[in-house]
């Protein structure tokens, strides 16, 4: 049975998202009132000032007109689910990937992509990170078993084709390296690592050969194996180079023996 | 925010933490909305973590969804215990509103029609949310921009029998009590007048604005400008009535240089000064 109540905030929900030239009968003693617009305008704007802030790469791109509109779209068809809007908009990538005004911009659901990371990795659990030396210190005999667990705040993607970690960074406002936006495109495939070592998020740019040895970890495959997988994805991989930036950027938060039973943790 | 010697406090916003954080000014307490700190880890619940290492915190839920015709949700209350464990905030304080439903969030506080079975929904969604969380909540009345029909019960009557069954405090918006009787043609004064001083944990002063297009006739709770000075004159006439209590400057939108919220915080402080603790004592 339907409560009094439970219908009642049943109509006013369909209400705020109806658009106000075509309110049905049955919502009009709410919308008819000159004050509904004032839940109807907050509740719009929160979820479009919640993906504003949450990429900004992407406003910088598209400029805020063209944001607002498309996240006002994403809102109407993805409202927030979870009532922290700083998580708020984990499908607006896709969103964007198939959103017909956006087909001109084939990079934007890409750069979309990068924004969300940093979202993600800015809220993931704490964990040291694993010291550059850890793997040093490891008996060279036993490297290959190690099983390298990523940080949970480290996120890495390959963009094919396109240089998405080049745009992202040059449209991320905060950027802490400095690259010159008039620098021209070189239209490339790129990759990129976001990493939180010391309580902010940084990034770097990572190969396709460090992307694959990153899944590979993070399927839970030992060393030797990740390793395997990173030369035949990139066959020029430099694998000692790649462990070194991985490790000093923090991608790792344990290193251990597996499937062993008495296995050993590096930290 | 000492319940001893109640001050004045700031809502607090990414932009002042370095001030806040240095600070020294005496019985300053700080409040920041739980939801944008209930993160697995990283730099807020550090931020967070070093604002309480100084100050007196309060936790103030936007989202709770009191009013909701369904049970608070287990993984809100869950994450907001574990936040008010690791904060140990001096209150945790929601609304008397509704913004999730049926598994969607709606980011506002929303009305509903005052009737008996409402009052027994969130009577035990507020049992259910005191339970979970080990602590007394404060209740605060939200703003009103609607006529809505079925109201059986008056607002201060309704929250004063949630405290009487629940056991929770109530949280006072005086801005609130204005702007909704401008809205809804009611009387402020005989609002604050009636509301039950005992159980008032918690006042909280901002500042409104008129709608853009009907201007005086809509106030909007915007939270983006300094308390008005009408909104001052009623705070005024409660505590001359119940006494000094912690008292909140909220400020959301439209952020001022630091050094003016702490202005007009201390505004707030020397009209708490001026109050004796127990108006007993005058009699």
């Amino acid at each position: 049975m339907t409560t009094e109540l439970s219908s009642f905030q049943d109509r006013f929900a369909e209400a705020l998202w109806t658009l106000p030239d075509a309110v049905p009968d049955h919502l009009r003693d709410l919308t008819d009132q000159p004050g509904f617009a004032v839940y109807r305008n907050t509740v719009v704007r929160g979820c479009i000032d919640a993906l504003q802030a949450n990429y900004p790469a992407v406003l910088r791109l598209v400029g805020e007109d063209w944001f607002r509109a498309a996240a006002a779209l994403h809102a109407r068809t993805q409202p927030p689910v979870d009532t922290r809007l700083l998580v708020y908009g984990a499908d607006f990538p896709g969103f964007l990937a198939g959103f017909a005004p956006a087909a001109d911009l084939p990079y934007l659901a890409g750069v979309a992509r990068l924004d969300r990371f940093w979202t993600e990795a800015h809220v993931a659990a704490d964990a040291p990170a694993l010291a550059p030396s850890a793997l040093a210190d490891a008996p060279p005999e036993g490297l290959g078993e190690l099983v390298l667990q990523p940080h949970p705040a480290a996120r890495w993607a390959w963009f094919d084709d396109q240089p998405i970690y080049t745009l992202w960074q040059r449209n991320r406002q905060d950027v802490p390296q400095g690259m010159d936006s008039d620098d021209a495109l070189d239209w490339i495939g790129e990759g990129a690592l976001l990493t939180r070592p010391e309580g902010d998020v940084v990034w770097t740019a990572l190969d396709a050969g460090g992307c694959a040895f990153l899944d590979a970890c993070a399927a839970g495959r030992p060393l030797a194996l990740a390793a395997d997988e990173a030369l035949s994805r990139q066959a020029d991989c430099d694998l000692a180079q790649m462990m070194t930036a991985l490790l000093q950027a923090g991608a790792f938060c344990s290193a251990q023996t597996y499937p062993t039973p008495n296995h050993q943790e590096l930290t | 925010m000492n319940a001893a010697r109640p001050s004045a406090g700031l809502s607090l916003k990414p932009a002042h933490f370095d001030q806040a954080l240095a600070c020294d000014d005496a019985g300053l307490w700080f409040e920041v909305h739980p939801e944008n700190y209930a993160v697995a880890g990283g730099p807020r619940l550090a931020w967070l973590d070093a604002i309480r290492s100084r100050h007196p915190l309060s936790l103030h839920g936007v989202s709770l969804s009191l009013a909701a015709d369904a049970p608070p949700d287990a993984a809100h209350l869950a994450w907001l215990a574990a936040l008010a464990d690791r904060i140990e905030p001096a209150l945790v304080s929601e609304h008397l509103a509704w913004s999730a439903w049926r598994g969607s969030y709606l980011p506002d506080l929303l009305p509903f029609a005052r009737t008996q079975a409402a009052l027994l929904r969130v009577a035990g969604n507020i049992a259910r949310t005191q339970d979970a969380l080990g602590r007394r909540i404060a209740i605060e009345n939200p703003s009103h921009y609607l006529r809505i029909e079925g109201h059986a019960w008056d607002e201060v009557d309704f929250l004063q029998e949630l405290a009487r069954r629940t056991g929770c405090g109530l949280l006072l918006d005086v801005n609130n009590v204005y702007l909704s009787a401008s809205n809804l043609g009611t009387c402020a004064e005989a609002y604050i007048d009636a509301f039950p001083g005992d159980e008032v944990m918690e006042i909280h002063l901002a500042g409104h604005t008129p709608d853009p297009v009907l201007g005086q006739a809509l106030l909007v709770d915007s939270h983006d400008a300094p308390v008005s000075p009408k909104v001052w004159a009623l705070y005024e006439r409660l505590i001359s009535r119940i006494g000094p209590r912690p008292t909140l400057i909220e400020r959301d939108d439209q952020l001022p240089p630091f050094a003016e919220l702490l202005a007009e915080r201390r505004q707030a402080q020397v009209l708490l000064q001026g109050q004796p603790h127990e108006k007993e004592a005058l009699a």
